[in-house]
């Protein structure tokens, strides 16, 4: 029998690989792209369970919502990486750093 | 039978009209215009004031007390401009306007080449609508609204010569001295309205049994009599406006002024404001013996030893003023001890012969091309008889000399110290005898150096042209001889002469022992106002023969008549041996010297102080300049916080989140 | 043991795996594709709660748009793999803290709440498509049109990014083409008539 922890405990388990992720992938863009999307994913799953699990529809349009914001910014920041790569030849984030204080 | 109120307003608005038309629009209708309406509203003004003394006097009218104008209200708290018409009112009214259309009369010789001719006009009779308001108001308010307006003017017209600098420093002067007593009168205003609720004069009056036994806590731990308090700040006030010891520094500076307006404002009217003002607190200074004893002693050393600087002054309008600083002494102490009514008598006799003295002075001057310096003068009384004899008459009525106007007013005020047994009447007694030796003194001096003994001065004949007055390269270099001033200036002499010779006869008896002021002026049980015994204005002249004043003033006349007269190298001598006391009274005690010191200089360092400190170091470089640095050095430090780089704006945020889920956890625990 | 437990388990290690070689393959290009692999795990997780509907919709969005860019993307550009990499041992153990913190206090949250919900809730009727549906155009059809609005803008965006004007390429322009007039094409010049030629005797 699947409970609804199952899917939590998995969904905090793909949050907590996508934080390490983020840590460790300091200086490629695209990998940092990849594992927001990767949280957005572990955040989804818990919206479905919790609609599964408590018989309310408002989950899944929840998720519908992120699905659609989130190819939304998925083509902006790519857009925004091309445009950038074209700009200043790289993709390292150490090298941004025009927004210094 | 009472008095209309179109007519009270008809007096008090009159001049101030008439102030407009010749101030506003003088360029429209010229000097001509300007001056015919100023003392045309003046003269009205002045006619219908003898209207309603008459009225009241003789003709049974009641006291008038009403108020016309509501002018704001606050809570149940309303301030009204009103009238208070009594006979005290009615005497001041009288006594201002008519003094006041004497000098407008005389202005019109005096000012005759000066340019700011109509101006001075509008001057004088806004002065006479502010004299007029301050005498009739029936509140405090409407008082120190016409109070402040006097001063107003005052301050205007001493700086009327507004490029000379002299004037400015010394209209100045008077302007900040006066503040000094401004500020303690609205203190005593303040302490009215907070003990009685009101500012109304015959509500407080009528309920002075508020203040007994009431004390206030000025410094912790000293219990000080309400009524005191009270009126000690409102004779500061008093102090201020009338010239008394400390404050008396601006009334000699005022002289800059032209002549008409030291007669006007600095002589007959606006000085005595505090007199009268005292006078018609005097329900509320009979409650605090400590304050009538401060007044005496502050009168009558006004009295004695601003008199003795009269002695050693050389400008014959400084004589006059600081004889008027010693006058204005003797109306003190008369109040100090609680003979209101003979210090009112004595303010109306000095304004018919102080008035008279400084426009018979100012005569000399238009004779003397504005020469002031009596060094450079003697001999005039060949050149100008009217302003002789009427000078006469007005030294004589000053000196007490027995019938005369001053005599009945000054040996009253001498009986009624003498008499007196408050605190600090033996020395005033002591000050007001050695005072009248002083005033004959310096008095005759003034006579004998002006109109008598030789001619110091040079006529050239065609030196340089007319019209350069003040502009002498040599002091005492005449273009013409001197002659006797035109009609315009000797009748109004002739027509104060006479009050100067006369009042005193006809008003004695009622002023000091009938029951004139009626219910205006209230003296405790035990005051002095239970006169003794008068048998008429004639035996009190006889008895004045015989009495320590007139041998006083005789003393000093003789000794001026013997030094200044007979014997002029005396009085060098006399200089030279008395080097000190001549030097101390040459620089008048020190005092302006000393507030120079203190007060300026120490106001200076202070302002510099709290520019230096204050202003540029706390606000400016600490306050506003240390603020943006502040910001800018906390900003600097805390920029590098913001890397710029991605990453660290996630470590943030992550970090964050842990610290969240740390504190929800925290929470949902329990 | 049941069979829905058997595939969860399956698929969530088959998730989990995937998920950590996305953070940590050397090579961007496999990172992206065993991303395509977290994703169909978790349609097939979706699948397992009945949530058919969302489940193809994020292989058609995702596997089918969303990683095909980000393939293209990381194709496209030419990246020095050392450089990106730089610091990746460095903060490994940072990294690897701070999630086994994080992943501490989630599972604290989770237990102390005693997630009670077993047995799941069947929708009434009909299918997950038709009850989603239901909602979507029903009760959130605002939010819906905001959405379909947002997609809009991001693709307006996307594209005006990355737009570049080249020198020396031609296009047309159509408001210029729709806006012209007559007088832009066509201009109309007087010129003296020709001289006749003069009959020759």
């Amino acid at each position: 029998m699947i409970t609804l922890a199952h899917y939590i405990v998995l969904g905090a388990v793909l949050f907590c690989i996508a934080v390490a992720g983020i840590f460790i992938n300091r200086k490629n863009i695209i990998v940092l792209l990849m594992a927001i999307e990767l949280m957005l994913l572990s955040v989804n799953m818990n919206f479905v369970a919790f609609s599964r699990y408590l018989g309310d529809v408002s989950g899944q349009v929840f998720v519908f919502f992120i699905l659609t914001v989130a190819a939304a910014e998925s083509a902006i920041g790519l857009a925004i990486l091309v445009v950038l790569f074209r700009n200043r030849a790289t993709i390292n984030v150490g090298e941004i750093d025009s927004m210094k204080g | 039978m009472s008095l209309s109120p179109t007519i009270l307003l008809t007096i008090a608005l009159a001049p101030l009209i008439g102030a407009l038309i010749a101030g506003l629009l003088r360029n429209q209708i010229g000097r001509l215009g300007a001056s015919s309406a100023a003392i045309a509203g003046v003269a009205l003004s002045c006619a219908l004031s003898f209207q309603v003394l008459y009225q009241l006097v003789w003709g049974g009218a009641e006291t008038f007390n009403q108020n016309i104008y509501t002018w704001f209200q606050v809570g149940d708290f309303s301030t009204h401009i009103g009238f208070l018409i009594d006979r005290l009112t009615a005497l001041m009214m009288a006594v201002v306007t008519f003094v006041s259309l004497m000098v407008h009369i005389y202005t019109l010789g005096y000012m005759a080449d000066d340019e700011g001719f109509s101006r001075f006009f509008s001057y004088i009779a806004l002065f006479t609508f502010s004299m007029l308001m301050l005498v009739m108001a029936n509140n405090f308010l409407q008082l120190f609204i016409g109070w402040e307006l006097v001063g107003l003017v005052s301050y205007l017209l001493i700086g009327f010569w507004f490029k000379k600098p002299s004037a400015i420093f010394a209209n100045l002067k008077a302007f900040m001295v006066n503040r000094v007593g401004d500020f303690g009168f609205i203190l005593g205003i303040a302490g009215v309205l907070f003990f009685f609720h009101t500012l109304d004069y015959a509500s407080v009056f009528a309920h002075t049994d508020a203040l007994s036994g009431k004390t206030l806590e000025l410094f912790s731990g000293h219990a000080w009599s309400a009524a005191t308090v009270i009126c000690l700040c409102l004779f500061v006030g008093a102090m201020g406006k009338s010239a008394q010891v400390p404050l008396h520094v601006w009334l000699p500076d005022s002289m800059e002024g032209p002549t008409p307006i030291s007669a006007l404002i600095h002589a007959a009217t606006m000085v005595t404001a505090g007199i009268f003002m005292v006078a018609r607190m005097s329900p509320l200074f009979e409650l605090s013996e400590t304050a009538l004893s401060t007044v005496l002693v502050i009168g009558a050393t006004t009295a004695f030893f601003t008199g003795l600087i009269g002695i050693v002054q050389n400008d014959i309008k400084r004589v006059v003023a600081y004889s008027t600083l010693s006058q204005l002494g003797y109306m003190t102490v008369a109040l100090g001890v609680s003979a209101y009514s003979v210090g009112i008598f004595h303010l109306m006799t000095h304004a018919f012969f102080k008035a008279l003295l400084f426009l018979g002075a100012g005569s000399v001057i238009m004779a003397m091309h504005h020469e002031q310096d009596m060094r450079y003068m003697g001999g005039l009384r060949r050149y100008m008889p009217i302003t002789y004899f009427t000078m006469w008459a007005g030294t004589l009525a000053l000196v007490g000399m027995p019938g005369f106007a001053g005599f009945f007013s000054k040996d009253a005020i001498i009986e009624a110290v003498h008499e007196s047994s408050r605190w600090g009447s033996g020395y005033a007694y002591a000050c007001v005898l050695l005072g009248v030796f002083v005033t004959a003194l310096y008095s005759f001096r003034l006579l004998y150096l002006t109109f008598h003994g030789k001619e110091r001065f040079v006529v050239e004949h065609g030196a340089h042209g007319h019209g350069d007055h003040g502009h002498h390269p040599e002091p005492g270099h005449l273009a013409h001889p001197p002659q006797e001033s035109p009609w315009v200036v000797t009748v109004p002499l002739i027509l104060l002469a006479i009050p100067s010779v006369l009042i005193g006869w006809y008003t004695v008896g009622p002023l000091l022992h009938g029951d004139f002021f009626g219910a205006a002026i209230r003296v405790a049980a035990g005051g002095h106002e239970a006169a003794q015994e008068f048998t008429g204005a004639l035996a009190m002249v006889v008895e004045g023969f015989a009495a320590p004043p007139f041998w006083f003033a005789f003393a000093g006349f003789a000794v001026a008549t013997y030094v200044y007269l007979f014997n002029p190298a005396l009085a060098d001598r006399a200089k030279q041996a008395l080097h000190p006391v001549w030097n101390l009274l040459d620089h008048k005690y020190w005092v302006d010297e000393l507030y120079q010191l203190v007060f300026m200089r120490g106001g200076v360092a202070l302002g510099r102080g709290l520019w230096k400190g204050g202003d540029v170091g706390v606000i400016d470089n600490i306050l506003i300049d240390g603020t943006s640095a502040g910001v800018g050095r906390i900003a600097a430090t805390v920029r590098w916080v913001q890397t710029g780089y991605l990453y660290t704006y996630a470590f943030a945020m992550i970090l964050g989140l842990v610290a969240l889920l740390g504190g929800l956890w925290w929470v949902v625990r329990t | 043991m049941s069979v829905d437990l058997i595939l969860f388990y399956v698929f969530s290690v088959i998730l989990a795996l995937a998920a950590l070689g996305v953070i940590g393959v050397r090579n961007s290009v496999h990172a992206a594709l065993l991303l395509v692999l977290c994703f169909f795990t978790t349609a097939a997780l979706w699948l397992l709660m009945q949530a058919e509907f969302l489940a193809i919709a994020l292989v058609l969005v995702y596997v089918g748009a969303v990683m095909v860019l980000f393939l293209f993307v990381v194709m496209m550009l030419d990246i020095n793999t050392e450089q990106v990499r730089e610091g990746f041992i460095r903060y490994l153990p940072v990294g690897i803290g701070v999630a086994a913190v994080m992943l501490v206090e989630m599972l604290l949250l989770i237990g102390l709440k005693g997630m009670a919900f077993t047995a799941p809730v069947d929708p009434a009727g009909s299918s997950n498509t038709a009850w989603l549906g239901m909602a979507l155009y029903t009760r959130f059809l605002l939010p819906f049109e905001v959405a379909a609005l947002i997609l809009t803008v991001a693709v307006i965006a996307a594209v005006m990014l990355t737009l570049r004007k080249r020198a020396g390429t031609r296009y047309q322009n159509p408001s210029q083409q729709v806006a012209v007039k007559a007088r832009d094409r066509v201009r109309i010049v007087k010129m003296p008539s020709a001289a006749k030629p003069e009959a020759t005797p």
